[in-house]
């Protein structure tokens, strides 16, 4: 029931911030994501709480009957990786929101409706346990950020869209084609994931559904060579919709992998998982060595953004707890990090005009506090210990080295490779002489301040306590690493 | 999940106190650092003091060969691995902590004159405060992973300091590359903590001690995790290859290139192996290749010290140069004497360093020796500290250095004649440009503009008592280890004893060196050195030679002077191909080759629509046409059953 309500907050919100206007409606989405956010620890301080395991499930979960054939349940819960997930996103949301205070766009409801119609959608991903639909969440959160590119993007938007549209949609097209396919050849005739995991599909068809899957998550994540349509939708969209993007959406991948991928075929899994690490790992330094020469900020991002999803996706198919688990604290880390470098990148082109790193330089001079925040960010991506990212990449780069140590010293040097490009970014935007181009660089405004403290006060919090984010994933963690061995 | 341990013994305060100090000093000047101005100087020495005051009260209420654990929390834990905040304080990190919070108190008072007039004061002391701070948990933690945590904090406030006067891109550009070639070291470091994880399940210093024991001598894993850790302890300690950041480095502010860069944090590489000494001793081969290392770096950095004309960048290479001479003594298994250079080098090179800084500051910002000249008689105090600091690097008895190189070139004479030899060498070299440094700076005459000249003077007391206190301890530190010839008891030795027990069982005991031999020892170290400072001496002073301008430079002295080129050759070997490689990437790979690919499918997709496009005529003779052979082909596979050919080519087995 709790659940229901974690998905209901903001999908009334979406539709009342249609009919409100101007500067309301921006307080309106504040207030709601808040309420939300306080709703999510509530949600935590119960899910916590040493009940009975069946009180705990009755008061998050919800399994209602849909349609009877094909056999679909409205079946909705919440355990330690839907929550993290849910977490997140709504961690994030408020963050999100507020960034946009003091920016002007055109049509402002709309835009923090479809915002809020996206947020709805992305819970819902999180939160289903019915194939069915999960895969209406998955495609349902694909429409407003669609729009949101559309109409409040940068230069090029109407044909970047269409590619980040297309592009992703055919992978959603082959995971469907893989829901079918489970469907068939499951005995039950059921998409609810409880089922799911205790299928009993032979290997020989594992492998074919295995792809179907992969290549729908691939895209999403996405894993290099299937990332061609994310640096141009990153730097073209709207700053809010590239935080939505890379802070949460691209989890969306993520965390499927763990809930509808390894779980359910397993011996799929085995039976790729050496080509699917191998296109990580190198995809991660593949990345990297592209971020170090990139001049668009924006772009650093997204490169330096598939570099550390690229590992996480490789922890994760290494197949052992602390990889998953690393993997699941990582997903909160990197979102945080992440919505913290593009809001930076966003100040900068909306103070000074420009997003190429050559033009820019000596910020630190006008504005040392913003170089501050601007640095912690910038040490929390490049996980210095005591930063939130520090304690996931250890975990994800020891499972690797657990599976492979050469695949893990070869992911390792992301590690130099990352200080190399973000120091050389840092440096060239920040310090230095005031370039002629940034002469007037305005303090910073009570919202971005505010944003930015929070990250870095979250980047320093999950880096010193990471304890409670650890407990919650523990279970889960085992729980996926044993359902994703051989049956 | 074990529950927080607070441990309730008398030494639990002062033990959190010690690192908390400085971390409350950087709070508060990094909060209100602007509005306190230069009060922010001396929150930042008093926090420092304080924490000295807490190293001295451990250092006298520890029991002898006793060791204490104190357990915060529990930082993060998954599956069987737990790692905790806690700390382990025994006389190796009681030494340690002596000289960090000790040499760094005088440093900080030294800077509150230093950096008097610059514009970042207080931003100085906040950053200062820090790495005093991550220092701090570097040498008190108790896992490699708490080390870890200081180990890289270390690294960005070095960054951050060396960066400093942040508008001057070159500085930066030096800050930078300090930072990345740790990082490559942390690489190593990490490495060697996944394989510690992966074969012991702990990251304790103990625990992995008793793991490795278990394993017994040359395994194959401990090898590996000794020689991962030690890469990482390149990086830190500037070891060949990973050292050119070092002499870059002293871009920074001259207190810092005391403090971090001469003093403590260079000198964690050799805590490490000191604190990870039973694994060492039980992993023979990396202890050679750490001796080589040590030896070639020793020798290298000399010899490129010969020929540097600025007084901070001849202080860095000597310091590379005297790390790699502690790494020597590691590597010969003598974890004391390593240690015990590390201490009386602490003292006499944070002398010189703030010596340096002091003539930098009187001659207005001067750092070249070609424009100095004849110092002596202007600054007075600053040139007899230098002088006995000078003396003590050289291994001058009875000044400090002279106590421990000894020790480490006994040894080496024992273990290997060569690397005795070179050591030798390098000493006697360290020497030569040690008094080349101190004569082309404090005698003959001022070669500078008038201008520069009119403004000399001494620095102020805040400044001059800290050199004159470490003046007083480069004299008199060197007793607490005194050659057997002297005296029966080594009192450092025996302080640092329990913490290196174990590992001396492990390794063949050398045999007790003859007196006499040790005296010929000696007097050969002394006379090499005597015989390079009296070649100096004639050379700058009776000759009154300056060394050349960088132009008139030919032939090897070219070569030396430009530090081999090193620099330029990792640019051409590392840095550009790395740079083309991501270009290539991103024009070759990315854009031509995947791109194109994505958009060919989109292509192929809408030619198809195209070519179906025009079945779509719109004449009803062609559809009924094409109807017609629809059925045809429909009757043909009712007949011949080719569905059921094709289902039984799907079953077939």
């Amino acid at each position: 029931m709790l659940t229901l309500i974690l998905l209901l907050i903001p999908l009334v919100a979406s539709i009342i911030a249609l009919f409100l206007r101007g500067e309301l409606v921006k307080w309106f989405s504040l207030i709601a994501t808040v309420v939300q956010l306080a709703f999510t620890v509530y949600v935590f301080t119960v899910f916590k709480a040493p009940n009975a395991p069946e009180v705990t499930n009755s008061l998050l979960s919800l399994n209602i009957d849909w349609i009877n054939t094909p056999k679909i349940n409205f079946n909705i819960g919440l355990d330690g990786m839907s929550l993290l997930m849910v977490i997140l996103t709504n961690l994030l949301m408020p963050l999100i929101v507020l960034a946009g205070f003091n920016r002007n766009q055109e049509r402002t409801h709309i835009m923090y409706s479809l915002m809020l119609l996206m947020h709805f959608a992305l819970i819902g991903v999180f939160v289903s346990f019915d194939g069915f639909l999960y895969y209406i969440f998955w495609e349902l959160a694909l429409i407003p950020i669609y729009f949101i590119s559309l109409n409040w993007g940068g230069v090029n938007r109407a044909t970047v869209t269409l590619k980040f549209f297309i592009y992703t949609l055919a992978g959603s097209l082959l995971m469907l084609f893989g829901f079918l396919f489970l469907y068939w050849n499951t005995a039950s005739h059921s998409l609810s994931w409880f089922d799911l995991t205790m299928n009993h599909i032979c290997s020989c068809k594992q492998g074919f559904i295995f792809w179907m899957f992969f290549l729908a998550y691939a895209i999403k994540i996405p894993i290099i060579p299937f990332h061609t349509w994310q640096p141009d939708t990153y730097s073209s969209a709207p700053t809010q919709g590239t935080m939505l993007l890379s802070g949460i959406m691209l989890k969306m991948g993520l965390y499927s992998l763990l809930r509808w991928l390894l779980p359910i075929l397993p011996m799929g899994t085995a039976e790729y998982t050496p080509y699917v690490i191998a296109m990580c790992f190198i995809g991660v330094v593949y990345a990297s060595v592209i971020a170090i020469m990139q001049t668009d900020l924006k772009k650093l991002f997204a490169y330096s953004s598939i570099a550390h999803v690229g590992l996480i996706a490789a922890g994760i198919f290494a197949l052992n707890v602390q990889g998953i688990q690393g993997g699941l604290v990582q997903m909160l880390a990197h979102g945080i990090n992440v919505v913290g470098v593009f809001y930076c990148a966003d100040i900068i082109i909306n103070r000074t005009g420009s997003s190429d790193i050559n033009t820019l330089g000596g910020i630190r001079v006008l504005s040392p506090r913003f170089a501050t925040y601007f640095l912690i960010i910038v040490l929390g991506s490049v996980a210095l210990p005591l930063t939130n990212s520090f304690i996931g990449e250890f975990m994800l780069l020891l499972g690797l080295f657990e599976y492979h140590s050469w695949a893990a010293i070869f992911a390792g040097l992301t590690v130099i490779l990352g200080a190399v490009y973000m120091l050389r970014m840092y440096q060239k935007v920040m310090l230095g002489d005031v370039n002629e181009n940034v002469t007037i660089f305005e303090d910073l405004k009570w919202n971005e301040e505010l944003v930015l403290a929070t990250i870095a006060i979250l980047i320093f919090a999950f880096g010193i306590f990471p304890k409670p984010i650890l407990e919650l994933v523990a279970p889960i963690s085992e729980q996926i690493y044993r359902l994703s061995f051989v049956r | 999940m074990t529950e927080t341990v607070i441990q309730t013994s008398n030494l639990f305060m002062p033990t959190i106190l010690i690192p908390l100090l400085p971390l409350l000093g950087f709070i508060i000047n990094g909060l209100f650092g602007k509005k306190l101005g230069h009060a922010s100087g001396w929150i930042a020495t008093t926090m420092l003091l304080a924490s000295f005051a807490c190293s001295l009260f451990l250092f006298f209420n520890l029991p002898a060969g006793g060791s204490e654990t104190v357990v915060l929390s529990n930082w993060f834990y998954f599956k069987d691995i737990f790692i905790p905040f806690a700390f382990l304080i025994d006389p190796l990190t009681i030494t340690m902590l002596l000289v960090v919070t000790g040499i760094g108190s005088l440093i900080h008072l030294y800077s509150i004159g230093y950096m008097h007039d610059d514009e970042g004061f207080s931003r100085f002391f906040t950053y200062l405060n820090l790495f005093v701070f991550f220092m701090l948990i570097l040498v008190m933690g108790n896992n490699y992973l708490m080390m870890f945590i200081g180990w890289e904090g270390v690294g960005l406030c070095s960054y951050l300091l060396i960066g400093f006067w942040f508008k001057n891109q070159a500085y930066n550009d030096a800050a930078k590359k300090a930072f990345i070639m740790n990082r490559i070291g942390d690489l190593g470091f990490l490495v060697g903590m996944f394989m510690m994880l992966f074969h012991f399940k702990t990251l304790n210093y103990d625990q992995v001690a008793i793991g490795a024991l278990n394993l017994g001598i040359g395994n194959i894993t401990i090898v590996g995790i000794t020689l991962a850790l030690f890469i990482g302890a390149m990086g830190k300690s500037a070891q060949l290859p990973l050292y050119t950041w070092l002499p870059d480095a002293m871009a920074g502010p001259t207190p810092v290139s005391a403090l971090i860069h001469a003093a403590t944090m260079v000198t964690a590489g050799i805590y490490m192996i000191a604190r990870s000494n039973i694994l060492y001793s039980l992993a023979p081969h990396t202890l050679d290749v750490i001796l080589i290392v040590g030896t070639a770096t020793s020798i290298f950095a000399a010899i490129i010290g010969l020929l540097q004309n600025d007084i901070k960048k001849v202080l860095a290479y000597s310091t590379v140069s005297q790390l790699g001479l502690m790494f020597a003594a590691l590597g010969m298994g003598a974890f004391e004497s390593g240690m015990f250079h590390v201490v009386t080098h602490a003292f006499f090179k944070a002398l010189l360093f703030l010596g340096a800084g002091s003539v930098i500051h009187a001659l207005s910002g001067e750092q070249d020796m070609r424009r100095m000249g004849g110092l002596g008689k202007y600054i007075k105090i600053t040139f007899a500290t230098f002088l006995i600091g000078t003396v003590a690097i050289s291994g001058i008895p009875p000044f400090a250095g002279f106590f421990s190189k000894d020790e480490i070139l006994a040894t080496a004479f024992e273990h290997n004649k060569i690397i005795w030899g070179l050591l030798s060498f390098s000493s006697m070299l360290t020497a030569f440009y040690m008094f080349r440094l101190l004569y082309l700076t404090f005698s003959t005459s001022f070669r500078g503009t008038d201008e520069v000249k009119h403004h000399i003077h001494e620095s102020p007391i805040v400044m001059t008592l800290p050199l004159m206190i470490l003046a007083v301890c480069s004299i008199v530190v060197g007793f607490i280890g005194l050659p057997p010839v002297l005296s029966h008891t080594h009192s450092f030795k025996t302080y640092l004893s329990s913490v290196f027990a174990q590992s001396k069982t492990i390794m063949p005991a050398g045999h007790e060196m003859s007196h006499s031999m040790e005296w010929i020892l000696i007097g050969t170290a002394v006379g090499l050195a005597l015989v390079s400072i009296a070649f100096a001496y004639n050379k700058y002073v009776m000759q009154k030679q300056t060394p050349v301008e960088d132009e008139q430079l030919s032939g090897l002295s070219k070569v030396v002077a430009n530090k081999f080129y090193i620099d330029e050759i990792y640019n051409a070997v590392f840095v550009k191909p790395v740079m083309l490689l991501s270009d290539l990437f991103l024009v070759i790979i990315d854009k031509l080759i995947i791109d194109l690919l994505v958009h060919a499918v989109a292509f192929i997709t809408s030619q198809v629509g195209r070519l179906l496009r025009l079945f779509q005529s719109g004449h009803v003779g062609f559809y009924m046409f094409a109807m017609v052979i629809g059925m045809i082909v429909l009757l043909v596979a009712q007949v011949f059953d080719v569905l059921g050919f094709f289902e039984s080519l799907y079953t077939h087995k």
